[in-house]
């Protein structure tokens, strides 16, 4: 790599105009502080855009700290991952940039018997850890659940006084919503308790594949393993069912029009509609406890708080459904391709090297459940509910006249939301009013329009001077990010416009006219066949999957959520091609190969 | 005389295994493929027993060995000449009428078929060249484009004396081969028009991968790029799912093609606008592999073949395999790196992955399809 290979220096890029200030919104240790001049700009970042795709609010950097610092604990703390730490972060303009922490070559063979008993023993105990898992998340969903956000009375119950409680409706508020933050913290931890076991014992079968068969496309391998009953389909098939009941029992009609409220009293009223309306309600808890975002935004829209997104996506499958179409996944066929391309290449291995072969999928289709599933238990349903109840306390400072929109919270971190709690509960005490209404509107209104500015400028890719070599196994793994991608993000897109390559990520070649999406916002604006390009899709989107044709990212790895979900549903997706999004306009006809990885705009 | 013919020629599709000493490598591998369910021109072998005979009517067996016994070993203009004395030994003499007449049937009945006078390609189809354990590359001749049974009756004739060039002789010596021990099947087979042709390996040559497919075609007939004149366009498929995981397009100026009037091939230019397009489109690429793959698996060892677009074939988008033989190189190879890596499982396996730098596979992730290392002549072993 030439010296004048490089990305831009942090310290170089301007803010986009009107952004000023930005800085207040993000953690000191999150930025890049003149004191660590000298030694983060020798370091190489890069963007990830694909969990953070857009600017993020100053409370919703909770998740970014939470999700950084959990990936981290595991690799160095708990586990002793030889040759690996953690992720550091920097928030740089609203997008976090991401570089690997290497442990020194004389401290890594001290890890191994630590790594080897500790990683040992859960690989050892994976079902029965697994199960105790998920008995932690479903306590943390249930405690979360029941935390109340409620308005302060005027005055303390009696009931407080005679039984000597000594104590105020203010400490209960302040100690949930210290909980709510805690309770998203410990998900957060458990999200990577088996996480980052997951994707070593994938890459371990991974490496082997390529080791035996050099130049195996790295679907084959992500097939081979990947499952065919996945939670995070759950709440896909359930629409899916709903539709056909809805169908088969003459309630169809009546869903298809008005808001949600009008459809499903209009279906109640028909002869079967009661039996409909009670499974649409068993559906809804846990299912509906999904997001069109990926969990990490407070701007994320859950299904169970927005009913019109799952009835949208329900009306679509039944209007299917009346053409005859199947609309179930196919399964059968996804699980019997499984089969014959693993005996495939299991015949062609060496006999001995079959047993090993055996072994390390063996391993790897033990873990890789987690590694699909975990995103609905805890992005999904655990963030959920935790965003839920943050909004519950955002409209409690909106009665208290702190912000004029429900959404005002989110533009506080999280501890000027703690002092603004204490505000509201020290001024109730005091018997003054709080000043949060004097002191926040304005400055509401003044971080929304930093936001909007933040949000006009792309991310770079990424920052400094690049490796020769990428070799951290999670970032190429997690983020598809090898030193061929950093070259091709260097060289930019100029040289051939009509031509886009990325990772074959989802087999299969098709025609049709480009949709671009920016947002889960504009998911309603696809039509039938169309081919969907995006900066990066969350596997939520999945009843869009019934209706595009193709899917095409800038970012995502292999085992990235779209690529699955594109396997999963027989779709060819392109990922990681750097600018998709950017270069192709709606309504362009393009060819895309996700066999070999390539995207052409033919007109 | 059905008797006689039999003794001399066998339709490949007629074949069985019991016959496949009688035919010659060559023949006998086009039999195999037939049997394994492969498009193959049609054709028929003319038998070793013709050879035997043709010597044994015209007494050249003591001619032949009075002339090898005498070859020095040092004196190559020698070795030329004396090769040479006994090619003509063998062109200058008629064949036995039986064998003739048999040749005639044989021919006349593809051309029956056809309805015409076909055209066909007359191949040397020797009993040691395809024995796994010794690759006889460059044995025997093969004649294309061959027209009437006269031309088919020569050119049989070609093809036994080509036993007998010196280098053949001297490989023999080498060996330890008798001069006379082997024996010349010859192959007539029905030419195939082709749009394009190559070679392919049902693995990888450059490392025994066994989940790939290597192909290499060019425009036109495929004779050029076998014999290692031309370089050709170069994919790497994976076997089980059948995509391309590497190619390399290179530009492509000339191409044999067959000029039915004058009943020979031409070499020509090819024209600008098609010198730099793949001379396979994705869907042929993908049916040359299914069939490589299917022989592959009906012979159950690798192999090296030769196919062919047919323009005047509908099915499998026109493939046609022309020559399948065993792998030679790496099936020897195998044995003896089998059994010298252990692998870790389990989390030994997790932590031998962690700890190795990635750096080396850092390929994985790009399926880069312009890349890849690739000589600049083809990567097979020649084979004719």
């Amino acid at each position: 790599m030439t010296a004048q290979a490089r990305f831009p220096s942090p310290y170089d890029l301007k803010s986009p105009p009107g952004s000023e200030g930005w800085q207040d919104f993000y953690p000191y240790f999150t930025l890049f502080l003149d004191e660590l001049k000298p030694v983060d700009e020798k370091r190489f970042w890069f963007c990830d855009a694909q969990h953070w795709p857009t600017p993020f609010r100053p409370f919703d950097t909770i998740m970014v700290e939470y999700a950084c610092k959990c990936l981290g604990q595991y690799n160095t703390r708990h586990l002793m991952v030889p040759p690996a730490n953690g992720i550091d972060y920097r928030i740089h303009n609203g997008y976090l940039y991401m570089s690997p922490i290497a442990v020194a070559a004389d401290k890594i063979a001290a890890r191994v018997p630590q790594f080897l008993e500790r990683a040992g023993f859960y690989f050892q105990n994976w079902s029965s850890l697994l199960e105790k898992w998920h008995v932690k998340v479903r306590k943390i969903i249930d405690d979360l659940e029941a935390l109340k956000f409620e308005p302060l009375p005027d005055v303390v119950p009696l009931q407080w006084i005679l039984e000597g409680r000594g104590l105020d409706n203010t400490y209960e508020l302040i100690e949930n919503y210290d909980r709510a933050i805690q309770l998203c913290y410990k998900a957060w931890q458990h999200h990577f308790e088996f996480l980052n076991l997951g994707y070593a014992a994938y890459l371990d079968f991974f490496g082997f594949c390529k080791e035996q068969f050099p130049d195996i496309p790295d679907q084959a391998i992500a097939r081979m393993v990947q499952g065919v009953d996945v939670d995070l389909f759950r709440p896909d098939d359930e629409l899916k069912k709903l539709a056909r009941l809805a169908v088969e029992t003459s309630v169809d009609e009546a869903l298809m029009n008005g808001s949600v409220d009008q459809a499903l009293a209009a279906a109640a009223s028909r002869p079967n509609g009661k039996n409909w309306i009670d499974a649409w309600n068993a559906a809804k808890y846990p299912w509906f406890n999904f997001t069109s975002g990926n969990g990490f935004y407070s701007a994320d829209k859950y299904w169970i708080e927005h009913l019109d997104i799952p009835l949208s996506y329900v009306r679509n499958y039944i209007s299917q459904v009346r053409k005859g179409m199947k609309i179930e996944r196919p399964t059968a066929e996804v699980a019997a391709e499984r089969e014959r391309i693993t005996k495939e290449y299991a015949e062609l291995l060496p006999k001995d090297a079959r047993p090993v072969f055996e072994q390390k999928l063996g391993l790897a289709r033990t873990v890789f459940p987690y590694v699909e599933n975990h995103n609905f238990y805890i992005e999904h349903w655990s963030l959920g509910v935790f965003w839920r109840k943050m909004r519950e306390l955002s409209r409690l400072f909106m009665s208290a006249g702190f912000w004029s929109d429900p959404e005002g919270l989110f533009y506080l971190n999280r501890n000027e939301v703690r002092e603004a709690l204490f505000d509201y509960c020290s001024a109730w005490a005091v018997g003054v009013d709080a000043v949060g209404p004097r002191y926040w509107p304005q400055r509401v209104e003044q971080r929304k329009k930093i936001m909007a500015a933040l949000a006009t400028q792309k991310p770079q890719p990424a920052l400094n001077e690049p490796p020769d070599v990428v070799t951290e196994p999670f970032t190429i793994m997690l983020w598809g990010i090898t030193t061929d991608r950093i070259n091709s993000w260097l060289k930019g897109t100029g040289t051939n416009s009509k031509q886009l390559t990325g990772m074959a990520a989802s087999p299969g070649t098709v025609e049709g006219l480009a949709r671009v999406i920016r947002s889960a916002d504009e998911l309603d604006q696809i039509k039938d066949g169309e081919i969907l390009v995006t900066p990066v899709t969350a596997p939520s989107w999945a009843p869009v999957f019934s209706k595009i044709s193709a899917t095409v990212t800038d970012i995502g790895g292999m085992m990235s959520h779209a690529a699955i979900v594109c396997r999963e549903y027989g779709l060819p997706a392109v990922t990681a091609t750097g600018s998709a999004s950017s270069v192709i306009k709606t309504g362009q006809r393009l060819r895309v190969d996700g066999s070999k990885g390539e995207v052409t705009i033919l007109s | 005389m059905r008797e006689e013919v039999a003794r001399y020629i066998v339709h490949f599709e007629d074949a069985s295994k019991d016959d496949h000493p009688r035919l010659g490598g060559k023949c006998a591998g086009l039999a195999t493929l037939i049997a394994a369910g492969a498009a193959v021109p049609t054709g028929f072998a003319v038998t070793v027993q013709a050879y035997a005979d043709m010597l044994a009517t015209h007494g050249l067996h003591n001619e032949i060995a009075k002339r090898t016994d005498q070859i020095s070993t040092d004196d190559v203009a020698g070795q030329a000449a004396v090769a040479e004395e006994i090619r003509d030994l063998i062109t200058a003499r008629p064949m036995p009428t039986d064998v003739s007449a048999a040749i005639r049937a044989g021919y006349q009945d593809l051309g029956a078929r056809a309805g015409r006078d076909v055209p066909v390609a007359v191949r040397s189809s020797g009993t040691a060249e395809d024995l796994p354990e010794a690759s006889f590359a460059g044995q025997g001749d093969t004649y294309l484009w061959t027209v009437g049974v006269d031309a088919v009756i020569s050119r049989v004739r070609d093809c036994w004396a080509s036993l007998f060039t010196a280098r053949a002789i001297a490989y023999r010596a080498k060996q330890g081969l008798g001069q006379l021990d082997l024996l010349m099947a010859v192959g007539v087979q029905q030419m195939v028009d082709a749009s394009a042709a190559g070679v392919a390996m049902s693995l990888d040559p450059s490392n025994g991968d066994r989940s790939k497919i290597v192909i290499e075609s060019t425009w036109g007939l495929g004779e050029p790029l076998v014999s290692g004149q031309i370089t050709p366009d170069y994919f790497v498929i994976d076997k089980v799912l059948l995509v391309p995981v590497k190619r390399t397009i290179v530009p492509k100026l000339q191409e044999l093609v067959a000029d039915h009037q004058a009943r020979k091939t031409v070499t020509r230019d090819v024209d600008e606008a098609r010198q730099n397009v793949p001379s396979l489109t994705e869907n042929q690429l993908r049916a040359v592999a299914r069939a490589v793959k299917a022989v592959e698996k009906a012979i159950g060892v690798p192999q090296d073949i030769e196919w062919a677009i047919d323009t005047q074939r509908q099915e499998d988008e026109g493939v046609v395999l022309l020559q399948s033989r065993p792998e030679t190189v790496w099936s020897n190879k195998k044995t003896e790196a089998t059994g010298a890596r252990t692998y870790a499982t389990g989390i030994e396996g997790v932590l031998s992955t962690l700890l190795s730098p990635l750096a080396s596979r850092e390929k994985r992730n790009s399926n880069n399809l312009e890349g890849g290392h690739h000589d600049s002549t083809s990567t097979f072993p020649k084979s004719l």
